[in-house]
């Protein structure tokens, strides 16, 4: 089955080049990996869907917990979350069906972008099966190109402050705090 | 102070404790090079291939637990290191790799000796780092020793640009403390996990103990043997466990797995309580893990939480420092005896060592197991032995008996050949006072003989038995049960070793009769420089038990009893075999 894990990771170079390789490494199958900011500087947030069972995600989250630059590891898949995908797609629409496509996006609260002689531009946002039936029913018009983020998960609810990472002092025991430096990552 | 990076290099080594670096100059590391005759208080080691540097370090982290420091220039440097850094990540031994890398402004462009050196050893070291800026270098350093030996134990590698070690900046030691927030290796596993353990333990009837590496890692000697003795549990031990309890405790079964012998993998497929302390369940140690220890459950003490329920599912996983979660348990556990389960195993090694290579007649042909027994004997079982990759290696841990955590040196979980010569090197370094000893295979030692000319520049005292069949042994053993002795690519021709070690200016011997063995050791031994002793041995001789690849652990291909005819060993295979899907 899909599992999502959302990583918080330090903002450094090659960070990802380490989550993904490390994915391929172990014989994961990567089905969906995003990546961006977060609120607090220096650290990035990853969502991460792989197809595997339940023993194959714990391998999973115990290996990212290796990698030095990994802050923390949530699996939300059985979390009461919110789960999104973002679409841009490019359908045919000349005058003859404008209408029809508009008001398909319509019904799948899709908004038009971009309206060109030929074609609309439609963005979606919502879970993936939604966009994969609005794919669906546009098909018949002509996709003539479609670009898709990949999901992006957060929990419901008040745990926000759980869903940070741990602030972390100083990391080797008796060594010096060093005051100059946040370690609030 | 002001430092350039290539001097800082030098200062953060010495203020980490390093003594003896392993390297090999060349263009992206010159700077760095230039400034260590600044710092003639590290002795720099120079090496013949960068492989060998790797193996040096890796060697004298083993056989003294500090961490082991080898260097390199960028490009092909950096690559001949690949081998020796997945030997060190495999086997969770602590180094640190400093390769020199082209200046920052030409990365990317696939300058001269250029290499993608961080991407490349991505997978096989537990971090690395490409340093850009002088002002990097201390907190890189302190970090990368910090987690070369921490938690579980691996390489790191340190990439330097040219000019991060040509310009200068502050050197600030105390400011550039570790900042590592998501690194961890003092995790804990939750109390109700260990009551659990507990009252398997308590309960248990059949118990085994399987000791790794993790057991002299984290200094557990004591609290095994404790453990052990309080609860009246046979000890089994991984390649890389030996030594971690005594060969001669009265608990201690002696090595499991591919080669271990049979009364130790039967006790492990008997048993009801598996106690995994720090070791991984490789697939050389389970065989076919869909019939691995079918009555048994399983406790596994391991630091690193990935290798809880990766190869073998568990009942209690503890994670934690072996030794503290020994401690902790040692008070909990109850005091047993398991008299008829430790006489049923007794029982069991009687059957085995009627089969024993010790008890073959004496027919006057030198055999390797005799050679490696003989020489663990006139050592006194006090040397560190340092062995390569093969029947020696697998001989090497059946017939030693290692009585001493660290005893043994040897590349098991990369089963790198050509480990030997160049990590001895480096166990001398860490332990200069002891005796070392080099057991290699004649393929093995071709590897990385060209060390010998590092052994003679550096005027240390090592000594090499290379066991010589005349073939790549274990890999014609594996002709010879599952290719129908189909011998592709195994003879194998080796020069004069004897003259090969004079031309190193070192002492060259060669021993062909068993009757030679002990007044050849004994010069050896005498002898004040490294001597190389050449070991003729029986040519098609073969590593008993065997449990072959993906079969059940207790399927062994056992050694003929002494009456039996030649034929006896094809039976033996072909009755394994029809066990097994391959």
């Amino acid at each position: 089955m899909q599992h999502t894990f959302v990583a918080y990771v330090e903002d450094k170079p090659g960070v990802l080049n380490r989550v993904a390789s490390l994915f391929r490494r172990r014989g994961f199958n990567i089905e969906s990996l995003t990546v961006g900011h977060t609120d607090q500087a220096g650290v990035s947030r990853m969502t991460i869907v792989v197809d595997t069972d339940e023993f194959g995600a714990r391998r999973a989250e115990a290996n990212l917990y290796k990698l030095v630059n990994v802050l923390r590891v949530e699996d939300v898949t059985n979390q009461a979350s919110v789960v999104r995908d973002l679409a841009l797609i490019k359908v045919a629409a000349d005058g003859n069906n404008r209408t029809h496509v508009m008001q398909l996006a319509d019904v799948f609260r899709a908004r038009v972008v971009d309206v060109a002689n030929e074609t609309l531009i439609l963005e979606i946002t919502g879970t993936v099966d939604k966009i994969d039936s609005l794919v669906d029913v546009l098909r018949p018009y002509g996709i003539i190109e479609m670009v898709r983020t990949g999901i992006v998960a957060m929990r419901r609810g008040s745990a926000a402050a759980d869903n940070r990472p741990p602030r972390v002092a100083a990391q080797v025991p008796g060594e010096p705090a060093d005051a100059a430096v946040s370690y609030s990552v | 102070m002001k430092r350039t990076g290539a001097q800082m290099i030098w200062e953060c080594l010495l203020r980490e404790g390093v003594e003896t670096v392993f390297g090999y100059p060349g263009g992206a590391i010159l700077p760095a090079y230039d400034a260590m005759l600044e710092y003639p208080s590290i002795h720099h080691v120079l090496v013949r291939h960068e492989q060998g540097a790797t193996h040096m370090a890796d060697g004298y982290a083993r056989a003294s637990g500090r961490v082991g420091v080898a260097i390199a220039t960028s490009g092909p440097g950096a690559t001949n290191m690949v081998t020796g850094i997945a030997t060190a990540m495999l086997d969770s031994s602590p180094i640190v790799c400093i390769t020199g890398q082209v200046g920052s402004k030409l990365i990317g462009s696939d300058a001269f000796q250029e290499t993608d050196v961080t991407g490349v050893t991505l997978p096989i070291t537990k971090h690395n780092y490409l340093v850009t800026r002088a002002e990097d270098i201390p907190r890189t350093f302190r970090e990368a020793f910090y987690i070369a030996q921490s938690g579980r134990p691996g390489p790191v590698l340190i990439d330097i640009t040219k000019d991060a070690q040509q310009s200068t900046a502050e050197f600030d030691w105390e400011a550039a403390a570790p900042r590592l927030p998501g690194y961890r290796p003092d995790l804990r596993a939750l109390p109700s996990e260990y009551q659990r353990a507990v009252e398997l333990i308590n309960t248990a009837q059949r118990p085994v103990i399987l000791a790794g590496h993790g057991v002299l890692i984290s200094g557990a000697m004591r609290q095994l043997a404790e453990f052990a003795e309080k609860t009246s549990t046979p000890v089994a031990l991984t390649l890389l466990g030996l030594g971690g309890l005594p060969a001669s405790h009265a608990l201690n079964l002696g090595m499991m797995g591919m080669h271990g012998e049979a009364w130790v993998n039967n006790a492990i497929q008997e048993a009801d309580l598996l106690l995994a302390f720090g070791m991984r369940f490789d697939d050389r140690v389970t065989g076919n893990l869909k019939t691995y220890a079918p009555f048994a459950r399983k406790i596994h003490i391991e630091i690193d939480p990935s290798e809880l329920n990766k190869n073998v599912k568990v009942d209690v996983g503890l994670v934690g420092d072996l030794r503290e979660v020994l401690d902790e348990l040692l008070p909990e556990v109850a005091q047993n005896e398991h008299a008829d389960w430790l006489a049923h195993i007794d029982e069991m090694k009687g059957d085995s060592a009627v089969r024993d290579i010790q008890n073959l007649p004496d027919s006057g042909q030198l055999f390797a197991a005799h050679v490696i027994n003989d020489l663990w004997r006139l050592t006194n079982g006090e040397a560190i032995v340092v062995t390569d990759v093969g029947q020696h290696q697998m001989w090497e841990a059946q017939y030693w008996k290692h009585e001493q955590p660290r005893s043994l040196i040897t590349s098991a979980g990369l089963g790198t050949m050509g480990f030997a010569l160049p990590a001895a090197v480096g166990a001398k370094f860490a332990c200069p006072d002891q005796e070392v000893w080099v057991i290699a295979g004649d393929g093995g030692f071709q590897m990385t003989m060209a060390e010998l000319a590092t052994i003679a520049q550096e005027k240390i005292k090592i000594n090499v038995a290379i066991i010589n069949n005349g073939y790549l042994g274990m890999v014609r053993q594996w002709q010879e049960f599952f290719y129908e002795r189909r011998y592709a690519a195994t003879p194998l021709f080796s020069p004069d070793f004897v003259k090969l070690t004079e031309a190193f200016g070192l002492k060259g011997m060669l021993v062909t009769e068993r009757g030679q063995v002990k007044s050849a050791v004994d010069e050896a031994r005498a002898h004040p420089g490294t001597v190389v002793m050449e070991f003729r041995v029986e040519q098609e001789d073969t590593v008993f038990p065997m449990v072959p690849a993906g079969a059940d652990l207790n399927a062994m291909i056992r050694r003929p009893k002494p009456e039996a005819e030649v034929t006896a060993v094809q039976t033996e295979v072909a009755a394994v075999q029809t066990e097994v899907e391959w």
